[in-house]
């Protein structure tokens, strides 16, 4: 009696979680049907599925956003940056961790305490900087993202050596290795599953950023979200368009999402719990 | 490593450099500036508190802090509500477990300006027409008042972030001890029982994570409010964060954009610190 009641309650909240996720999917499943109907039969209704299922939308809306182009921007800007975090805050995080000083610790913490300063306190003096530097380009925009990025990632660095020995440094400072070879053949090597993590967490926050980039690059080489930005600005009411669009910028995470979202989820927890 | 050693110093130059030109270097000049008549080139003038006492009577900007504050009050409690809500169900013995956190987690990953605009399509388009269906007054006109572009962004924010807010209770669930369970179960403790006294008492620092968070994730949103609502309409629903950008590239007001800034950076810090405080204490007394 008890069990019977207790796979009745299991399966009523099987019931209630699939209905969640359907509602939860909705949206995506609104935008895809509505992305192939005609401009006349969305306007007869959005709820039903199209009356004849056409591909002119996505072709316009790819030439119109320079898909090719915004891909290649978004791939490169998300790529270098999120390289060149890993590359210096790992560096960082090991330094300050085998530095037991308190200028060591000061330092660390200066760190950590600016990731309490929102984006929106000092973007106008940097624009401001950068630009009088003639620095409101990609490359700049790759060093902002390394100031902005570098926090939380020396912070998730510093915490993992914890678990690297001491008698490895040792090792290798005994056998002749410079500190620059004992960091990047024994140490970095043994902080994989951290790198992972901070990569993971620096594509989701750089790929997806809008303002920053809004703010530093021109049109022409504009990142995927800012493209959206515009092609959404120049189809109002033109929703056929608009969710074309919108789906065929949404693919590249879809994809990403599919190959590695047993990474993509464990790495995001262990970022936040942190 | 010493702080005499040369490689100490490699080691940490480049990032250094990096916060401190991106970070450090323009929240000083930001602070000083913002007590002047900086145009984003030149400051002539020091102007004193004149730009603070300035912005405390202009009616928009103290609206788009109270507007911040109710949108992170109601966030809050939704997310968290849906996320430990969303855990506790995927974290239960079911077929579909692993498919739902997939599903519920997706919306995270892609950015809040695209995810605007699709729920823009959503509140216009397909609330027009249930509207229209179900002759229900309520579906019709989203977010072409300040009420319904509230519950826009709080709708939108929810479904972004909730699946976010699961992953974080989902680690915490995942590590309480099944014989605890169990033995609560042969004790007779009912499913409330059990969550009251043993779930939740053990997920308590879930809490402090997830609402320090959500906290400070509320307060800072900029992409969803300009892609769904574009702070429409009348302004009624901009947001701090785009008040300051506004104020900034819009107006071309830089100084007194820039004192807006440093405010918004004192209430984000208040905030945080004092709810980090609290949240400690309380573990520590359970």
């Amino acid at each position: 009696m008890k069990k019977n009641n207790e796979k009745r309650n299991l399966i009523s909240i099987e019931v209630l979680g699939l209905v969640l996720g359907l509602l939860w999917i909705a949206p995506f499943y609104l935008m895809i049907v509505n992305a192939f109907k005609t401009k006349r039969d969305i306007f007869t209704g959005v709820l039903g599925l199209p009356e004849e299922w056409i591909t002119e939308n996505f072709i316009e809306a790819f030439i119109d956003l320079e898909f090719l182009k915004s891909l290649f921007n978004s791939t490169l800007i998300t790529t270098l940056s999120v390289a060149i975090i890993i590359i210096f805050s790992s560096m960082a995080g090991y330094a300050l961790a085998r530095n037991k000083s308190k200028l060591s610790g000061t330092m660390f913490f200066i760190f950590v305490a600016a990731m309490l300063i929102p984006f929106q306190s000092v973007m106008i003096p940097l624009v401001a900087l950068f630009g009088q530097a003639d620095m409101l380009n990609a490359g700049g925009l790759i060093f902002m993202y390394l100031g902005f990025g570098c926090s939380l990632s020396i912070f998730l660095y510093h915490g993992a050596m914890t678990g690297v020995s001491k008698s490895m440094d040792e090792a290798a400072i005994i056998d002749g290795a410079s500190r620059f070879q004992l960091f990047w053949f024994i140490v970095f090597p043994l902080l994989k599953p951290i790198s992972v993590t901070v990569g993971i967490l620096n594509v989701i926050w750089i790929w997806n950023d809008y303002l920053l980039p809004s703010l530093v690059l021109s049109e022409s080489n504009a990142t995927i979200p800012l493209k959206m930005f515009f092609f959404f600005g120049q189809y109002t009411k033109q929703w056929h368009l608009a969710l074309a669009g919108l789906t065929i910028a949404i693919i590249p995470v879809i994809i990403g999402y599919f190959f590695a979202q047993k990474q993509i989820i464990a790495g995001v927890s262990e970022g936040a719990v942190k | 490593m010493s702080n005499k050693s040369l490689a100490f110093w490699l080691f940490l130059t480049p990032v250094i450099l990096g916060l401190g030109v991106v970070v450090v270097i323009p929240f000083i000049y930001g602070f000083i500036y913002s007590f002047t008549d900086w145009n984003g080139i030149t400051a002539t003038e020091f102007l004193g508190f004149e730009n603070y006492i300035n912005l405390f009577q202009e009616k928009e900007f103290m609206n788009s802090i109270w507007f911040t504050t109710k949108f992170a009050f109601v966030a809050v409690v939704l997310l968290n509500v849906f996320g430990l809500g969303l855990a506790l169900i995927v974290t239960r013995n079911l077929k579909s477990s692993n498919l739902l956190r997939t599903v519920f987690f997706m919306p995270n990953l892609i950015g809040g300006l695209i995810l605007g605009f699709i729920w823009q399509f959503i509140f216009i388009s397909v609330f027009g027409d249930i509207g229209d269906l179900t002759g229900i007054e309520g579906f019709n006109g989203w977010l072409s008042t300040a009420d319904t572009g509230f519950w826009g962004i709080v709708i939108l924010t929810c479904w972004q972030m909730a699946g976010y807010i699961m992953i974080i209770y989902i680690a915490y669930l995942e590590n309480i001890p099944k014989d605890l369970i169990e033995a609560a179960k042969i004790d007779g403790a009912n499913g409330f029982q059990r969550f009251k006294n043993i779930t939740f008492p053990l997920v308590a620092p879930a809490f402090t994570i997830s609402m320090f968070l959500t906290l400070s994730m509320s307060f800072k949103i900029y992409d969803q409010n300009l892609s769904l609502t574009n702070g429409g309409p009348a302004n009624q629903t901009q947001m701090v964060a785009m008040e300051i950008v506004n104020t900034a590239f819009s107006d071309n007001d830089m100084a007194y954009a820039q004192a807006k800034a440093v405010i918004f950076f004192l209430i984000v810090s208040v905030v945080a610190l004092t709810q980090v405080y609290y949240n400690k204490k309380r573990e520590v007394e359970m």
